[in-house]
């Protein structure tokens, strides 16, 4: 039993709220992105969790166990931070028996376990290096192996990758999430990049000024953004918002087609080859709209175009509340489901 | 091919000369402080060693003696009074402040109220001139009427010349220094405090090491250059001591408060025998020397700088 559920927990600093009446429950083994601009809330959501932090209100139970009042070591957890926190003095294989020795587990198993997780994370020909002489991605890894090794059932994640470069980036996403899925760990895993959310949740809890904008799959923050805020940060580029009277229609840029006769002039501002598709920034009356075609786009800058999308393909959102507007998602799924 | 092999001789003889300009440029910029240095320590220091090997006659010719100042040294009971007082005087300043400064450091560290105000209480001392400090230090042990006696009259306790008295002099300027120096160390601390990361304890907190535990393992460890720093600091301060034994004891009673320097001090212009004085001072600086050995020759490679 590994369950994180919050209810109704609230995090004040002084006047700010920066954590307001945020409720989610992160299912037994499955990895919960908290996703969101920075100040949203979702590291202090995180460290909430982590017992960092107490709640000013609400409550928190981990594994149906109320941990609201509990230390952080109390909580059975393990947490990676976003600078990693190592201990510079410590060698890595201190560092990661670090909580081992604390709990004063025997030293036979305590080499055992070192060995078993430096073989995981692959840092078995580091042992003895410090934190200072290893680069940002293997310290990624020692960080990776302290949170393991204490096979805690839950793992919280401080936007670990922000530190690292692009291409390790991706790779630890894979292996983090393939290690999560592995050890069956419940995580709970904070980023501001919606693209680690996207790949790596079971379920993503969108956050906005403390207060959680959507909470669902992947697959429903794109397909069925429940507010122009969440369709406007899932997606690169994101989906794009027309003003239409008092309403704003959202259009994924995949769902536009430049065509010869198509219902909106627009004109060609820049574009983007990013090699397998081409991102079309362009201008209809004076708003700015994104198009994503395949392959390598012959538009010029400056081109008058013409755009056209299908109907039902169209969010529709209130302009004043953001939130969305369900007749016309109705028709969409309908029409999404009809093929 | 042609083209590099013969570009080659040039370019090389291009960087030599580049690299013997570069080191007249760097030995150029070391000058100011080279000269400073040699001027103002080097040469001193030879000078003193030189000097400890001669007598200087009243005519102001000097005759060289070779060990002798050494060998009257060895049987002079003062000097060695003045050296086990300075053993004890650091034995008793040292360990002591830098454990309160730590403490001090930690305490002031938090966040609460006052801190700022706390901050400064602490580093007042260190602000102080030593001839105010000293003078407020001679009203706490003037014997009767002195602060401390005063607290002794309320418990029915006849006075007490504690800086008269062979048996608590010492103790009282050990007091007195704590309580200047911790203070200054404190200052040290709490900036090496600051340094370190918030996360480093946090993450100790969730593999669960108690607040003791994680001093001991983490924090204390990553202040290891700051203490080596201090500690440096509070063996050269407590051989440095003069300024307060001219006001307060004048290394009385019976020398029970006469520290090196001090002796080195009252030999060299009071009692004007500046051969005898140059023969101290040798010897303080290779007491001075063989602590700076032990540090940068064994500590500094046992301690982990960040």
């Amino acid at each position: 039993m590994s369950a994180i559920t919050l209810s109704h927990v609230s995090k004040f600093w002084g006047t700010m709220r920066a954590v307001d009446d945020v409720s989610l429950t992160a299912d037994e083994g499955s990895l919960l992105v908290l996703l969101g601009p920075s100040g949203c809330g979702k590291s202090t959501t995180l460290r909430l969790i982590a017992g960092l932090e107490e709640a000013d209100a609400g409550s928190i139970s981990i594994g149906g166990v109320d941990v609201t009042h509990l230390s952080p070591a109390q909580r059975k957890i393990s947490m990676v931070f976003q600078s990693y926190a190592l201990f510079p003095h410590l060698s890595v294989a201190e560092n990661i028996v670090f909580g081992l020795r604390v709990r004063r587990v025997s030293r036979a198993e305590r080499d055992e376990r070192l060995k078993r997780v430096a073989d995981i994370v692959g840092l078995s020909h580091l042992l003895e290096r410090k934190p200072s002489q290893l680069s940002g991605g293997q310290r990624q890894r020692v960080a990776l192996g302290r949170a393991i090794i204490a096979e805690a059932r839950v793992c919280l994640m401080d936007e670990p990758l922000s530190n690292l470069d692009a291409k390790l980036r991706h790779e630890m996403r894979t292996e983090i999430r393939a290690l999560q899925q592995r050890l069956g760990m419940t995580m709970v895993y904070v980023t501001h990049d919606q693209t680690e959310a996207m790949t790596m949740a079971d379920r993503v809890v969108l956050m906005r000024d403390g207060r959680i904008e959507q909470n669902g799959s992947p697959e429903e923050l794109y397909n069925r953004p429940a507010t122009a805020f969440t369709a406007r940060f899932i997606g690169t580029p994101p989906m794009n918002l027309v003003r239409r009277g008092d309403r704003l229609i959202g259009i994924r840029p995949e769902h536009i087609r430049i065509v010869a006769g198509g219902d909106h002039a627009a004109r060609v501002k820049a574009i983007e080859h990013l090699g397998a598709d081409s991102i079309v920034w362009c201008e209809i009356d004076g708003q700015p709209i994104s198009v994503r075609l395949d392959g390598f786009s012959k538009v010029l800058r400056g081109e008058d175009i013409r755009i056209a999308w299908n109907a039902e393909h169209e969010h529709g959102f209130d302009s004043t509340t953001e939130a969305r507007l369900e007749n016309i998602v109705k028709e969409g799924r309908l029409a999404a489901s009809s093929p | 091919m042609t083209d590099t092999a013969a570009s080659l001789p040039i370019s090389e003889r291009r960087t030599q000369s580049q690299a013997w300009w570069n080191t007249v440029n760097a030995w150029l910029l070391l000058l100011p402080a080279a000269v400073l240095l040699v001027a103002f320590t080097h040469w001193p220091i030879l000078a003193t060693i030189r000097h400890s090997l001669f007598i200087t006659r009243r005519n102001g010719t000097e005759v060289y003696v070779g060990l002798d100042s050494y060998q009257a040294m060895a049987a002079d009971p003062i000097f060695w009074k003045a050296l086990v007082n300075n053993f004890w005087f650091a034995l008793g300043t040292i360990p002591t402040s830098i454990t309160l400064a730590l403490i001090m450091a930690i305490w002031v560290n938090r966040n609460m109220r006052g801190r700022g105000f706390l901050r400064l209480a602490y580093f007042t001392p260190t602000v102080l001139p030593m001839i105010a400090v000293a003078n407020i230090w001679l009203f706490f042990y003037t014997p009767d009427y002195g602060a401390l006696d005063q607290l002794r009259g309320l418990f029915g306790l006849g006075g007490w010349n504690w800086l008269g008295d062979p048996s608590t002099v010492m103790g009282c300027l050990i007091v007195m220094v704590i309580w200047k120096e911790a203070g200054f160390f404190m200052i040290f601390y709490l900036a090496a405090l600051q340094q370190l990361s918030p996360d480093l304890e946090e993450a100790a907190a969730i593999e669960g090491a108690s607040r003791w535990y994680t001093f001991r393992r983490i924090t204390f460890p990553l202040l290891m250059p700051t203490t080596l720093f201090v500690a440096i600091n509070a063996v050269i301060n407590s051989f440095k001591l003069v300024d307060h034994l001219v006001i307060m004891t004048k290394g009385g009673p019976n020398n029970a408060s006469t520290l090196l320097l001090y002796y080195i001090y009252e030999v060299a212009f009071t009692f004007q025998d500046s051969s005898y004085a140059a023969t101290l001072t040798v010897v303080l600086l290779m007491l001075l020397s063989v602590i700076a050995l032990i540090k940068f020759g064994y500590l500094d490679r046992r301690i982990h700088y960040q």
